[in-house]
């Protein structure tokens, strides 16, 4: 019951933020100077080109009357037609979506893998060479952008190393090295708060009862220190997935990945009004769900904070 | 113990940032060339003692451009940090302090700004504002100012009970002052901290957005551009990918440094 309860409360409260970034959002859009009508239709337009493209665009109404019909749009999750392609933006956002989400989740799963096993050897042999390693990983994922790692990635294993290729989407192995760009900042910081929540497991006092029932170091160490630190862990996991969605921007411009970074790229490029709107409330959106799927799954690891 | 052991690495992070800074305003004395100036028929030669770090597809010296660059990027994480503190702080201290209903209409919004992937809303202000340094530096501000909304809110309500506070209510300081004696100077220390680390994030959000075109425009030099020419001619002139890199990089680097070096000192609980 507790739990129903927090769930409709949290799930509330996703509608309540989508609600506030479309309005920002829409709020942008309007409140800017310039027309994005004239923008469209360039310079030598007519008057009734113009109108034409204001009427398209829905900048012909009142702002009351915009903002209904926008927060309609959002309800039945309808942004129109691309101005450039005509296409609608929903057919173009779906069929980009799978290799920004393939990508995304190469991504996660390559920063887990090295993350968490070198977080928890981190905390458990603390000073020692492991440590160390994993000090300078997160300094250097946390220095190195990743559209630079991209490029040097590139260079060391496309053109210096040809180990994978330079161009190209078609295949897993075109998503090799786009994954690790996109890995390797997030993997630090996972690696970071698994090496905190683990020590900071190993130091309360279960662990000292663990260990005068003369528990094995393993087992201490695995069973029970592990899988508390775990809570955290998974928490922290799941919004870098969001936040790698925001990154496939930039990694797939580098490695000329045509996903939903490209998408809204171009749009942004072309002023495709309604495809960069699509794409900003498709994108928020689904950061909003992820993160609505963590807090459930944190409250379901960890009972206490439903409470609270 | 393990302070010490660190101490000599903090001390090269500063003098770096400041060498960086010297540069940065010295930069018409120290760069061996003209960031703009094109030499097409020195185009893409490699390193070598005239051009350090080689020249790009305009002939252009990248050491110089890359000295010039320091400007832009430290004057994105100079203007940026400061107006995320600005409106955070302000954000902050109203909602600690004016109730109930400020406080959670307040960090609503704050908290919807930041339920949002950081780079994909700099892009999407950016596009709209129209593409520039100042435009990208406002979208930087604004978007990090909820985490100092946050923090300052937390440390507001926090020393909002301490005893101290409350003699000072009692003895009838007006609470403008209140704010400037007793709030502010306390929760300094942990705003300098996230003002380092805000710094360093907005370098590499800058760099992203030139890379992407949608920040600084040519033919201002700045890291992230130079990096999105340097794309193109990854095969014939790598350097040109290479040293901007390393400038942007160590640049964070050191800045991150100095904000985990200080969170320490200032919250000595955090263990390492």
């Amino acid at each position: 019951m507790e739990f129903l309860l927090f769930i409709v409360r949290r799930f509330l409260r996703l509608i309540l933020t989508i609600l506030i970034i479309s309005t920002i959002i829409f709020f942008v859009i309007r409140v800017i100077p310039g027309d994005p009508a004239l923008v469209v239709a360039g310079i030598d337009a007519s008057e009734d080109d113009i109108q034409a493209i204001r009427a398209r665009l829905g900048t012909d109404v009142p702002v009351a009357i915009q903002y209904t019909r926008w927060l309609g749009d959002i309800v039945r999750f309808d942004f129109g037609e691309s101005m450039i392609s005509g296409a609608s933006v929903n057919k173009l956002i779906m069929e980009r979506f799978p290799l920004t989400l393939t990508l995304a989740v190469l991504g996660i799963v390559l920063g887990i893998i090295v993350a968490i096993p070198l977080g928890v050897m981190s905390a458990v042999h603390r000073w020692s060479f492991w440590d160390y390693f994993g000090m300078v990983y997160s300094q250097m994922g946390m220095a190195i952008p990743s559209f630079w790692l991209g490029m040097i990635l590139l260079l060391v294993f496309a053109v210096k190393i040809p180990l994978f290729p330079l161009f190209g989407s078609d295949s897993l192995k075109n998503l090799v090295l786009p994954a690790i760009a996109l890995g390797f900042a997030r993997a630090a910081v996972i690696l970071r708060l698994t090496r905190a929540a683990m020590v900071e497991e190993l130091s309360r006092e279960y662990i000292i009862t663990a260990r005068a029932k003369g528990l094995t170091d393993r087992m201490i160490r695995y069973k029970h220190a592990l899988r508390n630190a775990m809570i955290a862990v998974v928490t922290v996991t799941g919004i870098q997935f969001g936040y790698m969605l925001g990154g496939a921007i930039i990694v797939e411009q580098v490695f000329s990945l045509p996903g939903l970074g490209r998408l809204f790229l171009y749009a942004i490029y072309q002023r495709d009004f309604p495809l960069i709107q699509g794409g900003v409330v498709f994108i928020a959106v689904i950061f909003s769900l992820v993160n609505f799927a963590v807090d459930i799954l944190y409250s379901l690891l960890n009972p206490k904070i439903r409470i609270s | 113990m393990a302070f010490k052991k660190k101490n000599w690495i903090f001390n090269i992070a500063v003098l770096f940032i400041i060498l960086l800074g010297a540069a940065a305003i010295a930069a018409p004395l120290i760069a061996p060339h003209s960031p703009t100036d094109q030499h097409i028929e020195k185009r893409f030669s490699p390193p070598d003692s005239i051009n350090i770090m080689g020249t790009d597809n305009f002939g252009r010296d990248i050491l110089s451009r890359i000295i010039y660059g320091s400007r832009s990027a430290l004057l994105v994480g100079i203007v940026s940090a400061t107006i995320a503190v600005v409106i955070g702080m302000c954000v902050g201290l109203w909602a600690g302090l004016g109730g109930n209903i400020a406080d959670n209409i307040l960090m609503l919004f704050m908290d919807s700004l930041l339920s949002f992937p950081t780079i994909l809303l700099a892009i999407t202000v950016v596009s709209f504002f129209g593409y520039g340094l100042v435009q990208v530096m406002s979208a930087i501000g604004i978007i990090y100012s909820p985490v100092f909304a946050r923090l300052v809110r937390a440390e507001t309500l926090a020393i909002k009970t301490e005893s101290y506070i409350e003699a000072s209510r009692a003895l009838g300081t007006p609470i403008l002052k209140r704010v400037v004696i007793h709030i502010i100077p306390n929760l300094l220390g942990k705003v300098i901290v996230q003002y380092t680390i805000t710094f360093a994030l907005a370098i590499v959000i800058e760099a992203s957005l030139s890379y992407l075109g949608l920040g600084t425009q040519p033919p201002t030099p700045s890291w992230g551009l130079m990096l999105k020419d340097a794309k193109n001619y990854l095969i014939q002139a790598p350097w040109m990918a290479v040293y901007p890199g390393l400038a942007l990089a160590f640049t964070v680097f050191a800045f991150n440094l100095i904000g985990d070096t200080l969170a320490e000192k200032l919250n000595p609980r955090v263990l390492r």
